[in-house]
């Protein structure tokens, strides 16, 4: 099944959790074999990656997971002036790494998997999220300095979650 | 303080996403404006750091298997599924038979589509790998010089072809060195390439039927450029902007 991981991979990194991802991932992908007439033709991944997409959120929604939902006017928004130490870290380990992922707002935590783990380009991110590019960008902006803000908070909070 | 780019159009330069003149533009500004400097080296620190961590979540097996069992039922309509207990018994079975031969039909399409896209994915899984292996300590050449005339003869007796082995130093491109890869199977010749802090792999391949021509692409915030020319495939692959690697490649082709 071609897209298998990006579809899983997303699902994974929006729900933060596996099981869930699981079950959200095949959801999807039935629901893109029974609207494979909508699908034209183009780019196959990202018309996936959408069905993905929302298929989370709306599961977000109907199991009242609490998500620091950012709105769409704050999300084009620039970002605010970034804190020079934030700038200076040179390593992270990896489970921090994953923790400051998890913890960010659900829609920086989507831009920041399609962009750096799945490498799709703007246009694409703009596809798959129905947003126009230059939120795509401005986005971008804000959930790396977010990320990078929290990877230089001195404490750790909660535990890590599984991957 | 605060440079206003620093918060846009460095983050389309970071991610490949301007053309050769914006590229070039934004270099300019980058050599006068130590902030967008600073944040650029910050931006390069983070993705190292997420390309580092391996945090790409695979799909497990039982997810595979559990789609392997679920599609192939997906593709028939709902209500040809859920049979009523009618007399129309000869009109259900027609269904089912048109809607299986719909589903085979569209899936093929479907797979198609996904095949060539994932087909293309793959090679450029292969070639970023080739590129990250090349990246570790004492794996980038195994000649080192900046002379194309070192570098050339030195292939001789190790591959099949001569690759054609150029220095393009005052273009910006200074030839670093070159050595043996080996992708998908296919004996390759790499040249490696500076490209002011950035390195730039060109693995040289003889052309085989099935190559696709031309194509461009980009993973885990690599990007590569693939081209024909003379019967050798080359994909030039490195983290540095589009912009660069279309300007390397117009130098191969330019005689």
């Amino acid at each position: 099944m071609p897209h298998r991981d990006a579809a899983y991979n997303l699902a994974r990194w929006i729900l933060r959790g596996r099981a869930q991802a699981e079950d959200v991932t095949q959801e999807a992908f039935l629901r893109a074999y029974r609207s494979f007439g909508a699908f034209q033709s183009g780019n196959a991944r990202a018309w996936l990656l959408q069905i993905v997409r929302n298929c989370c959120f709306t599961w977000l929604q109907q199991n009242h997971v609490a998500e620091e939902m950012t709105e769409f006017d704050e999300l084009a928004m620039p970002p605010k002036t970034e804190n020079p130490e934030s700038l200076a870290i040179a390593t992270y380990d990896r489970e921090r790494l994953q923790r400051a992922l998890e913890d960010l707002p659900a829609h920086f935590r989507e831009i920041i998997v399609l962009r750096e783990l799945e490498g799709c380009s703007y246009k694409e991110i703009a596809a798959i999220t129905t947003r126009p590019i230059g939120t795509v960008m401005s986005a971008l902006a804000r959930a790396r300095q977010q990320l990078r803000t929290f990877l230089t908070e001195p404490v750790p909070k909660g535990a890590s979650r599984d991957v | 303080m605060t440079c206003e780019l620093s918060q846009t159009r460095l983050h389309a330069y970071f991610d490949g996403e301007l053309d050769a003149m914006g590229a070039a533009e934004f270099e300019r500004h980058l050599e006068s404006c130590p902030d967008c400097e600073g944040r650029l080296a910050a931006e390069e620190k983070l993705r190292s750091a997420l390309v580092g961590a391996q945090l790409y979540a695979r799909a497990p097996e039982t997810l595979r298997k559990k789609l392997q069992i679920s599609l192939p039922m997906a593709a028939v309509p709902p209500y040809v599924r859920d049979p009523k207990p009618s007399a129309e018994k000869s009109w259900r079975w027609l269904a089912i038979a048109a809607s299986v031969i719909l589903a085979v039909l569209l899936g093929t399409h479907y797979m198609e589509e996904l095949n060539r896209y994932s087909q293309q994915q793959a090679m450029a899984a292969v070639i970023v790998d080739a590129h990250l292996r090349s990246l570790q300590p004492g794996h980038l050449e195994d000649v080192i010089s900046t002379d194309q005339h070192t570098v050339k003869p030195w292939f001789d007796g190790k591959i099949d072809f001569a690759p054609p082995v150029r220095d393009f130093a005052g273009d910006g491109f200074p030839l670093l060195g070159g050595r043996l890869d080996v992708l998908e199977g296919r004996t390759a010749a790499a040249l490696v390439y500076g490209r002011r802090k950035h390195i730039v792999n060109v693995f040289v391949t003889k052309t085989q039927p099935g190559d696709a021509s031309d194509g461009a692409g980009e993973l885990q915030g690599y990007r590569w450029v693939a081209w024909q020319q003379n019967g050798f495939t080359f994909t030039a692959v490195s983290d540095t902007a589009y912009a660069d690697l279309d300007q390397l490649k117009e130098l191969f082709l330019a005689p």
